[in-house]
C-alpha cells in the first residue's frame, strides 16, 4: 500500500502543479483574484512530493522487495544508513528527490519571499510550476519509482559498493539542493521577463535564493571531490569526468550570477546579463542531468541507461532552455539599459570576473562535449582529459584569482588607476616574494603551480584588505562573508598547487617486513590479514608509518570484496597530519609473497577542501548578513 | 541591445541541442577501434580449461585460418545470453576458440552442458594475464583474428543476434 500511496501523492502533486501553472498564467494576464490561490497550491504541491519521497525512503528502509526499484538497489543485510541513502543511489529515486526539492524550493519562495513585486512573484511561481510539470511527467511516464514487481524477489540486488559510504548519505542531497535550488533563479528571471520587472528590487529579492543554492552547490562539489579522493583510491581529487564537469558548470554560472546580481542590486547595471546568467545557471543543471542520465557521454558515474529517458530529457531541455532563451530574445529589448559605469570601477571589475567565469565555463563545456562533436564530424572516438582542461582553463582561472584580489579594492562607479595600484601594491609585493622564493626552493616546479602558489599568497593578503582600517565590530556580516570566501579561494588554490607539484608517489611490490620511504615517512609493511563486515570480506594490510623517531602510526588499507552485487573495491587508509596526508592503498598480490602497495605523501592537500569549506561558509555569512539587513529595512519601512 | 545579440543565446543553444540530439540518435557502435587492431595476438600458451577440449596458444591462431577468439567465463551472465549467437557463428563454419577467465573446470563443464559448446579449444586464463594482454577489460569480448594471428576486430560485450552476420562476414573476409 505504501508504494500505491506514494504514486497517488505524486499524481495529485502533478495535478496541483498543473493548477499552479494555469492559475499563475491567468493571474498574470489579468484575473487578479486567481493570484491568491497560487501560493497555497505551491505549498500543498511541495507537501505531496515530499510525502512521496518520504514514502520511498520508508520502502527502502524496510526493504520492501515487491517494489522493483527497492529490489534492484536495496539489500536486507545492509546497514540502516545505506538502506536509507540507497533511496537516491539510483536513477528513479534521485529523480524523485529532484522533483521534491523543486517543489520545496517553490514552496519556500511562496512562503518567504516578501520583497518581490506581487505580480512578478506569481509569474515566478508559474515558472517554477512549468519546470515542475515537465519533471513530474518524466517521473510518472518514464521513471516511475513505485513500480511493483511480481513475484517479488527473495533478496535485493544491493547497492553499488562504491556508493556504500557515508558520503552517499550527504553528497547527492546537498548537490541536488544546489542544482535544483538554481531553478528558483531561473523562475525569477522568467517572472521578471514576463512582467518586465528587471531592476534593483528584483535583484535584491533574487540574491538570497541564488546565494543559498550556491552554498549547497559549493558544499556538494567540495564533499564530492573529497569522497572521490578517498573512496576511489586513485589519489586524485578531480578527474574532469563529464559528471564532475556537469556539477562544475552550474557552479561557475552561479558564481558569475552571484557577482552580477550584486551589480544590479547596488548600481542598477548589467540588467540583461544578470537575467541571462540566471537562465544559464539552471540550464547548466539540466544539461548536466541530461548528460548523466542519457548515457550520451561515457563516465565513471554510470547509471542504468535507457534511450527513452534521454529523449524525454532532451525534449524538456528544448522546451525549458529554448523557451527561456526565446522569451529573453523577445523581451530583453524592452528592458531599459542599466546605469553606465567607468572602465576602472568595481562594476567593471565584476564584469571582468563574469567574463572570465563565463570563459572557463565555455572551456569546460567545449571539453565535455568535444568527444561528441568530433565523433559527429569525423567518426573518431576520443576522450578529453586533464591536459586540455588544465592547459586551457588554468591560465584563465589564475587571471581570475588575480582579479579576486584587486576587485574588492575598487570603488563603485569610478576609480583611478594610481590609488588602486597603491591599494594593490602590498599584495602584489607578497605575490612577487612568494614567486621568487618558490622558484628558488623548487626550481623545476611547473609554471601553473608556481603562479598558483604566488597568487595564492598575494590573494591571501588582498582578500583581507577590505577589512583594513575598518571597525571590525561594525563591519557588515556580508563583508566578512566575502572576505572569508575569497580567502578560501586562496587556501584552496595553495592546496591544489602543493598537491600537483610536491606529491610523492610510490608504487611498490613489497614483501612483508619491508620498509618503503614516502616523503617524510618510513612505511613498514607489517602484514596482511583477512577481515569482514556486514556484507563484505576483505584483506587488510597493516602498515606502520614512522616519521622521525616518533611512535609508529598504524594504517590499515583494505582490498574489499562485496557479495551483493559481487564487486571489489579498495578502501584507502589515510593519515592526516598538519602539513599533509599519507594516503595508502592495498593492491593485488603480486606473487612470490609480494603485495602491490600504492603510497602517496600529499603535502597540504587538505587545504583544497578546507578552502572549499571556507568558500561555502563565507557564502553562509553573506546570506545571513543579507537576510538580517533585509529584515531591518522592512522594519524601518514600517516605522 | 541589438537584435542580433538578443537572439544569439537561443541560436547557440539550438546548435548545442542539435549536437546532443545527434549524440542520442547515433547508432551505438560497440566495435571500438582498439590499439590492438592490426597488431599480432600476444604470445601465450594456455592449458586446457575443460575436459575433452585442447588448450589454446598463440601459435595455433597463426595456423593460416582465421578464428573468432571469445573471452568468456562461466560466472558471467551476459556470456549465457551470448551463447546462442556463438553457436550460430560456429555452425556457419567459423572456428570459434575460447579463453576462460578465472574459471573452474567443473563450473565450466556445467556452463558448456547447459548452454552448448561452440568452442574447438578453450584455454584456461586463471590470472587474467592473457585477457589483459589482449587489451580486454571485461567478459565477454570477442576478437576476429586472421590466419597470421593478426587482430582485425574487437567486440566489447556480448555479440547480439543482429551482430551475427557481421561477425561471420568479418571472419570470412579475413581468409
Amino acid at each position: 500500500m505504501i508504494a500505491e500511496a506514494g504514486l497517488a501523492a505524486l499524481w495529485i502533486g502533478a495535478a496541483l502543479c498543473a493548477l499552479q501553472l494555469a492559475a499563475a498564467i491567468l493571474a498574470v494576464r489579468g484575473e487578479a483574484e486567481l493570484a491568491a490561490i497560487v501560493r497555497p497550491v505551491a505549498v500543498a504541491q511541495a507537501l505531496l512530493t515530499t510525502l512521496a519521497f518520504g514514502l520511498l525512503i520508508w520502502l527502502f528502509v524496510r526493504v520492501d522487495l515487491s517494489v522493483l526499484l527497492v529490489g534492484e538497489n536495496d539489500h536486507s543485510e545492509k546497514p540502516l544508513l545505506y538502506r536509507f541513502a540507497a533511496t537516491w543511489g539510483n536513477h528513479e529515486g534521485s529523480m524523485l528527490m529532484w522533483v521534491a526539492i523543486l517543489g520545496v524550493a517553490g514552496a519556500a519562495v511562496a512562503l518567504f519571499e516578501r520583497k518581490l513585486d506581487p505580480r512578478t512573484l506569481v509569474a515566478t511561481l508559474g515558472g517554477q510550476a512549468a519546470i515542475g510539470l515537465g519533471f513530474y511527467a518524466f517521473l510518472l511516464f518514464a521513471s516511475n519509482p513505485f513500480a511493483r514487481i511480481d513475484p517479488a524477489p527473495a533478496e535485493g540486488q544491493g547497492l553499488n559498493p562504491l556508493l556504500q559510504d557515508p558520503g552517499l548519505a550527504f553528497h547527492p542531497p546537498t548537490l541536488y539542493l544546489g542544482y535544483v535550488g538554481l531553478s528558483v533563479a531561473f523562475s525569477f528571471a522568467i517572472g521578471a521577463l514576463v512582467t518586465r520587472d528587471v531592476g534593483p528590487a528584483f535583484a535584491r529579492a533574487m540574491r538570497p535564493w541564488v546565494l543559498a543554492a550556491w552554498i549547497f552547490l559549493t558544499i556538494g562539489i567540495t564533499a564530492g571531490s573529497y569522497w572521490a579522493y578517498y573512496e576511489l583510491g586513485w589519489g586524485g581529487w578531480w578527474f574532469w569526468d563529464p559528471v564532475e564537469n556537469a556539477s562544475l558548470m552550474p557552479w561557475l554560472a552561479a558564481t558569475a550570477l552571484l557577482h552580477s546580481v550584486t551589480v544590479l542590486a547596488t548600481r542598477d547595471g548589467l540588467r540583461a546579463w544578470t537575467v541571462m546568467l540566471a537562465v544559464i545557471a539552471f540550464s547548466m543543471s539540466m544539461i548536466g542531468t541530461f548528460l548523466v542520465r542519457s548515457g550520451i557521454l561515457t563516465s565513471v558515474h554510470a547509471f542504468a541507461v535507457d534511450p527513452r529517458r534521454g529523449t524525454f530529457l532532451l525534449a524538456l531541455l528544448f522546451l525549458y532552455i529554448g523557451g527561456a532563451l526565446a522569451l529573453f530574445g523577445a523581451r530583453i529589448g524592452t528592458v531599459r539599459e542599466g546605469t553606465r559605469f567607468d572602465l576602472v570601477s568595481r562594476e567593471a571589475g565584476l564584469v571582468a570576473n563574469n567574463l572570465l567565469l563565463s570563459a572557463v565555463l565555455g572551456i569546460v563545456l567545449v571539453g565535455t562535449l568535444y568527444p561528441l562533436i568530433l565523433e559527429a564530424a569525423t567518426g573518431t572516438k576520443l576522450s578529453v582529459g586533464p591536459p586540455y582542461f588544465n592547459a586551457a582553463a588554468g591560465p584563465l582561472a589564475l587571471t581570475l584569482v588575480a582579479l579576486i584580489g584587486a576587485g574588492p579594492l575598487l570603488r563603485w562607479r569610478r576609480d583611478d588607476v594610481a590609488p588602486l595600484l597603491r591599494r594593490v601594491a602590498p599584495a602584489a609585493a607578497v605575490a612577487l616574494v612568494a614567486l621568487v622564493a618558490v622558484k628558488l626552493l623548487a626550481p623545476s616546479i611547473h609554471i601553473l603551480s608556481l603562479l598558483g602558489l604566488a597568487l595564492a599568497a598575494g590573494l591571501a593578503l588582498a582578500s583581507v584588505a577590505p577589512l583594513w582600517r575598518r571597525n571590525l565590530a561594525r563591519a557588515p556580516l556580508f563583508l566578512w562573508g566575502m572576505v572569508l570566501a575569497h580567502l578560501g579561494v586562496a587556501v584552496s588554490l595553495a592546496g591544489m598547487a602543493c598537491d600537483s607539484s610536491f606529491t610523492v608517489e610510490k608504487l611498490v611490490a613489497a614483501r612483508i617486513g619491508e620498509t618503503v620511504p614516502v616523503g617524510p615517512y618510513q612505511v613498514r609493511f607489517a602484514g596482511v590479514d583477512p577481515t569482514f563486515g556486514a556484507n563484505w570480506q576483505a584483506l587488510e594490510a597493516t602498515l606502520e608509518a614512522r616519521r622521525g623517531d616518533g611512535d609508529p602510526l598504524i594504517l590499515r588499507p583494505q582490498a574489499r570484496a562485496f557479495w551483493a552485487p559481487p564487486t571489489e573495491t579498495s578502501e584507502t587508509a589515510i593519515h592526516t597530519a598538519l602539513d599533509g596526508q599519507l594516503y595508502t592503498v592495498l593492491g593485488k598480490q603480486a606473487g612470490d609473497g609480494r603485495w602491490q602497495l600504492r603510497l602517496w605523501w600529499k603535502p597540504f592537500v587538505t587545504l583544497i577542501w578546507g578552502g572549499g569549506a571556507m568558500i561555502a561558509l563565507g557564502g553562509a555569512l553573506a546570506l545571513i548578513g543579507r537576510l538580517r539587513r533585509g529584515r531591518v529595512r522592512v522594519r524601518e519601512a514600517w516605522a | 541591445m541589438k537584435d542580433s545579440t538578443k537572439w544569439a543565446p537561443l541560436i547557440a543553444f539550438i546548435l548545442l541541442a542539435s549536437a546532443l540530439t545527434y549524440g542520442l540518435a547515433k547508432p551505438d557502435n560497440r566495435n571500438i577501434t582498439s590499439k590492438m587492431i592490426g597488431a599480432s595476438v600476444p604470445s601465450f600458451t594456455l592449458p586446457p580449461a575443460a575436459a575433452g577440449l585442447p588448450g589454446l596458444s598463440s601459435a595455433e591462431l597463426a595456423n593460416g585460418k582465421p578464428h573468432l577468439v571469445n573471452i568468456f567465463a562461466s560466472w558471467c551472465v551476459p556470456c549465457i545470453a551470448e551463447a546462442p549467437q556463438l553457436k550460430a557463428i560456429a555452425q556457419a563454419g567459423v572456428p570459434v576458440v575460447g579463453i576462460a577467465v578465472r574459471d573452474r573446470p567443473e563450473a565450466l563443464a556445467r556452463f558448456l552442458g547447459r548452454n552448448g559448446n561452440p568452442f574447438r579449444a578453450i584455454g584456461a586464463d586463471d590470472a587474467s594475464q592473457v585477457q589483459m594482454a589482449f587489451g580486454s577489460s571485461g567478459v565477454p569480448e570477442s576478437f576476429v583474428v586472421d590466419g597470421k594471428g593478426m587482430i582485425l576486430q574487437q567486440t566489447i560485450g556480448p555479440i547480439n543476434p543482429q551482430d551475427v552476420p557481421g561477425v561471420i562476414a568479418a571472419v570470412q573476409a579475413a581468409r
